[in-house]
């Protein structure tokens, strides 16, 4: 779960880290009396996404009148996908030198690894192909926390000179930030040393992780919920993990792994798939929802059911579907392959109760899902 | 990491729901299931053994090589640690949804003390005719028959499916390793691959992958360099960037993670890259000659 600037940076400052005076302003009218108050500002779009200043959602304003105008031009544009609903108005700062910091979750070292660099302000990824010297690398052991020494050592050798010790004071409140918040990622691009010498963070992006967000609720409440559809929502209020997709083969299988592998073999014969659709797992006496959350999406000409169950039993599942199917009685076409625990009983279910073979190979009904979804009869 | 019939494992959790069913099921495959741990129940019998406060405990008692951890996931950190204080040669975790942090916790635990972890969000590992520690349908014939193809699988379902798909082909099992979804885990891609190629018992070996990290790329370099076949899967061609798909590892970032980029380095690596895991069979009984 990604937060948006203003949501991430509390979180800095509760960690002793110096950010700018800022307020949030949902209309231009708000936006120049933030502006009023603060002084020379910068006026950032807030959305859960980066390149927000290559997109036109960051502008500087000297007066009130020009905070305005820059919030009436930002507040309702769209940034990859996101519409601007409110802006940051943040006192503009003395920047004498930009940085780039972060705490992130290395799946390569399976902990925690803190990234510096004296590039601020620039895409990180850029920098470290043009100029990887000029990043520190500093793997986290996560029982002990941040080495002081071993950072303040790589930040001398980057050239900081009087600024290592402060600095590594930002980081090692960083890291505390990373690690009291069950983080993916914490980063602050661009942290600025000031004139006066300070260290100040100019920016913030926070993404909670999912597992541990289930202990963290006061965190939740502060993120920016998941762009869903309609279709989405319903599937996650279920408890379901429902994508709706480009395609008109609506899929139903049990297990990521198979899910996705029923989506890539509908595209290998030619079709497309309508959704990823799950119900392995706990989810596994969730038929019936699940039956109606895939026939919801308009699109969906025909239907395919792929069930390979070791833990979720395959006869529940099915059971689940066919009577929902009877239910709800569809009138497109459905095709079934099932293997696994249980699998002649969820067999002998399609068979007696819808009057329909599934199929033995998984591509032969896949074949006929494709071949029903272009109108072909199959 | 391949977990042999003399292994003496200890269920962490042994008397909840999950953890007494496949106790039973573990047993009555081969499996020597010593304990079990709940610190509620400590001194009691279930499933025919003893139950210990912990796994500490329960190796003072007589000990144990592997923990199956059957703890929901915000106690699993803490039952992890007891299983590495105790002297675990290895723990499977099969849960799902533990705080990513707590596992790179556990885990750097375990690294220093040198015992492996497989998971978590695993379904776990199967030594084919002779034991397993998860929850996979071992006694489906039509799955699992004992054999001389490893196979190594992020995924549980998809896993399931390769196994039948290679019994039908007339293949059988050695080894199956679920390595689990999550995007930080214990024994990665590489690691099994590379347990599977020193395994006499393993002649051809079947990778199952997804989308998502890069082991898939870590272990086709080492791929290169082996000379058991080995015929290749991986789940996640037709899905779109930047959503998880149901496993939180399955996630394509940018253009790390993505389906072409696991391809082309297995292919390099002259690993056989499957458009539909049907084929499998086919395709191995071809690369084995």
């Amino acid at each position: 779960m990604n937060f948006e600037e203003h949501a991430a940076k509390p979180l800095l400052a509760a960690a002793g880290i110096a950010v700018p005076e800022s307020a949030l302003a949902a209309t231009p009218a708000d936006a120049a009396a933030a502006a009023e108050k603060i002084g020379p500002c910068v006026v950032k779009a807030q959305v859960p996404t980066g390149k927000r200043g290559k997109a036109g959602g960051i502008k500087l304003a000297g007066s009130s009148a020009e905070a305005e105008a820059a919030a009436q031009q930002i507040i309702g544009m769209d940034i990859a996908g996101n519409t601007v609903e409110q802006v940051l108005v943040e006192a503009q700062a003395d920047i004498a030198a930009e940085y780039y910091a972060c705490v992130l979750t290395d799946a390569a070292s399976k902990g925690p690894l803190m990234l510096f660099s004296t590039e601020g302000g620039m895409d990180i990824e850029e920098v470290a192909d043009a100029d990887p010297d000029k990043i520190v690398r500093l793997p986290i052991d996560i029982r002990s926390g941040v080495d002081r020494a071993a950072t303040e050592a790589a930040l001398g050798g980057i050239g900081l000179g009087d600024k290592t010790g402060p600095v590594a004071d930002v980081l090692e409140k960083l890291y505390g930030v990373y690690v009291n918040n069950d983080a993916d990622l914490v980063e602050i691009n661009p942290l600025i040393a000031t004139g006066a010498g300070d260290i100040v963070a100019l920016d913030c992006k926070f993404s909670l992780e999912d597992s541990g967000a289930n202990r963290r609720p006061e965190l939740v409440e502060k993120g920016a919920p998941e762009k869903l559809t309609e279709l989405e929502t319903r599937g996650r209020d279920l408890g379901l993990r429902y994508i709706e997709l480009d395609g008109d083969v609506g899929v139903l299988a049990n297990g990521a792994g198979l899910t996705m592998t029923t989506m890539d073999v509908v595209r290998h014969y030619g079709g497309e798939p309508a959704n990823f659709l799950e119900i392995g797992g706990e989810a596994y006496t969730l038929g019936k929802p699940a039956l109606e959350l895939v026939l919801s999406n308009p699109n969906v000409k025909c239907l395919l059911v792929n069930f390979c169950g070791a833990f979720a039993r395959t006869d529940v599942m099915t059971e689940g579907i066919v009577n929902a199917w009877q239910e709800l009685k569809p009138t497109l076409p459905v095709f079934f392959t099932i293997h696994g625990t249980n699998e002649d009983e969820a067999i002998a279910l399609v068979r007696d109760r819808l009057d329909m073979e599934p199929y033995d190979l998984m591509d032969d009904a896949v074949k006929a899902a494709v071949a029903a979804a272009s109108g072909e009869n199959p | 990491m391949i977990v042999k019939k003399h292994e003496r494992v200890l269920i962490q959790g042994i008397t909840g729901k999950q953890g007494s069913f496949w106790t039973e099921r573990m047993q009555a495959y081969g499996t020597n299931v010593m304990g079990g741990v709940n610190p509620r129940r400590a001194g009691e019998t279930a499933c025919g053994v003893p139950v210990y406060a912990s796994a500490v405990e329960a190796a003072k008692d007589g000990g144990f090589d592997v923990s199956a951890m059957f703890i929901p996931p915000m106690l699993a950190k803490d039952a992890a640690l007891d299983a590495i204080e105790a002297g675990a040669k290895g723990i499977v975790c099969l849960t799902e949804h533990i705080p990513v942090q707590d596992v790179m916790y556990f885990l750097a635990a375990a690294r220093e003390a040198g015992c492996w972890v497989i998971g978590p969000n695993t379904t776990g590992v199967v030594t084919a005719g002779e034991c397993f520690v998860g929850f996979m349908p071992v006694f489906e014939e039509r799955v699992f028959r004992p054999g001389d193809i490893g196979i190594v699988s992020r995924s549980g379902s998809l896993g399931t499916l390769v196994c039948m798909k290679m019994v039908e082909a007339g293949f059988g099992t050695s080894t199956f390793i679920g390595i689990g979804g999550d995007p930080i885990i214990g024994s990665t891609t590489l690691d099994a691959l590379k347990a599977l190629d020193k395994d006499d018992r393993t002649k051809g070996i079947v990778l199952i992958g997804e989308i998502g990290g890069e082991m898939e790329e870590e272990a086709a370099e080492y791929a290169k360099g082996m000379d058991k076949p080995i015929v290749a899967f991986i789940a996640g061609a037709a899905s779109p960037p930047g959503k998880r798909m149901g496993h939180a590892g399955a996630i394509v970032m940018g253009d790390r993670g993505t389906y072409a980029s696991k391809r082309k380095a297995l292919e390099a690596a002259g690993v056989v890259v499957l458009d539909t895991p049907s084929l499998v069979g086919e395709a191995m009984r071809e690369a084995m000659g």
